[in-house]
């Protein structure tokens, strides 16, 4: 139990120092940075407490809104992504297996589980950001497309960090 | 009172996201319409010196280029200074310049967080309320406009970029008296839109657009950027102007803030005029 408390908690602050010092320099073709850091909240353990996991959404949300100029930005789109998050699981995952994995990772669960939940998530994630950035209904038929776009680069980082960092903690 | 309670634990995910969907939500719109001066930024101290640490790590990389820009420009104020014009003068008098006063002066900075991609993009840099920094004034570097400062803390400022939905620098044509807000729309941060010119001008290619001067925070003639692509839209007219602008946003790495030292004065005065019209 602490272990995972100790792990989860270096993983927070890792991935926030990634997002704001690398990724957030890093853009391809006039194309969104990624958002790697929203591997938190999908890796979090399946037994972590609902108040817990929107706590700590809202809170890595408002950390990386800080470092750039967003204020509540990115707080308001993890939290759509941690209710869906539990909507997921709770129609996808038997709650037997709930006990007894440990977390929802590549490694524990199927790679077509993994893949639809991660590309759920982040696509959601990323929509979202973006329409409140903007601010405008009308334009949420024109953000899909660059959505869709970034999330594929995210996905993409978020697959390379689970083969190598994930995969032989189990 | 025991159902309430099992009703509440039946949904506290739904309850929990609209407590925790709403705070965010209100902290957006709070942030947007009024501009609060947030402590929760990045001209905020501990962000700002976390920022300072990585740029002095990250601005070995840049090096190369800033040198060459700086080499350019002092090139272009040594071809100004009064040791390289060729003097005929035989007789030295000594005048005291009381006609010359000085308008504007030149604080350096040098930026240790930017965004270029965003929306709304803002710039940090490592000159604050101690070094005479006030919001309100403008921003530039050495190859054109950068923006207006936005929040002031003693050590750091951020700047409103020119990439900006609420930043409309007055700028005009250059060698006619024609001028207009320079808006940006998002899409591409080297490209920005001219409005409000009247159609009766031929613009070509190329044409010159530079700060217009006709508000406080610019001097008149600092470079914006060239007109790549001009057109009526829908039959008015106005022109809509394509401005490819003369600033790299993803390569800056010094800035210089301007102080106008009439600033106030100039605004008092126009303040006055709007009292009397009113009486």
């Amino acid at each position: 139990m602490n272990k995972v408390v100790i792990y989860n908690f270096l993983s927070f602050f890792v991935l926030v120092a990634v997002q704001v010092v690398l990724l957030k320099n890093l853009n391809f073709y006039n194309l969104n940075i990624p958002y790697l850091y929203i591997l938190f909240i999908i890796l979090l353990p399946f037994k972590t407490p609902k108040w817990l996991l929107f706590l700590l959404s809202f809170f890595i949300g408002l950390s990386i809104d800080i470092f750039s100029n967003t204020l509540g930005l990115h707080a308001a789109a993890c939290t759509i992504i941690a209710f869906l998050r539990i909507l997921y699981i709770g129609v996808t995952v038997q709650s037997e297996r709930r006990e007894n994995e440990t977390t929802p990772n590549l490694s524990t669960m199927k790679f077509r589980w993994f893949f639809f939940y991660s590309l759920l998530l982040t696509f959601t994630h990323h929509f979202f950001l973006y329409l409140f950035e903007v601010f405008d209904i009308t334009m949420a038929f024109n953000l899909f497309g660059k959505a869709l776009l970034t999330s594929i680069f995210t996905l993409f980082l978020i697959f390379v960090s689970e083969l190598l960092f994930y995969k032989k903690i189990r | 009172m025991n159902n309430l309670w099992r009703f509440i634990n039946k949904y506290s995910a739904l309850f929990l996201f609209i407590i925790f969907f709403t705070l965010s939500i209100s902290l957006i719109i709070r942030n947007n319409n009024f501009q609060r001066v947030s402590t929760l930024n990045t001209s905020n101290e501990w962000v700002g010196k976390f920022y300072t640490q990585v740029n002095n790590i990250t601005k070995y990389i840049a090096l190369d280029a800033v040198n060459k820009q700086l080499v350019a420009e002092n090139v272009q104020l040594r071809n100004r200074l009064k040791s390289s014009f060729f003097d005929d003068n035989v007789v030295v008098n000594t005048v005291d310049d009381t006609l010359n006063r000085i308008q504007y002066q030149y604080v350096s900075a040098e930026v240790i967080n930017k965004s270029v991609n965003a929306r709304n993009n803002y710039i940090t840099i490592n000159r604050g309320s101690k070094h005479g920094i006030k919001k309100g004034m403008g921003v530039i570097c050495p190859k054109g406009v950068v923006g207006i400062v936005w929040n002031v803390s003693p050590d750091f400022a951020s700047i409103q970029s020119l990439l900006h939905e609420d930043s409309k620098i007055t700028s005009s044509v250059e060698n006619t008296p024609y001028f207009g807000p320079l808006i940006w729309d998002g899409e591409n941060p080297q490209i920005a839109t001219l409005a409000d010119i009247p159609n009766q001008i031929n613009l070509k290619k190329g044409t010159r657009i530079s700060t217009s001067g006709l508000s406080v925070t610019f001097p008149k003639g600092i470079s914006v950027g060239k007109v790549i692509k001009a057109g009526v839209k829908g039959g008015g007219s106005f022109l809509d102007i394509s401005v490819q602008l003369s600033t790299d946003f993803y390569a800056l790495q010094y800035v210089y803030i301007i102080k106008n030292i009439f600033a106030v004065e100039q605004q008092n005065l126009e303040n006055l005029n709007k009292k009397s019209i009113n009486e």
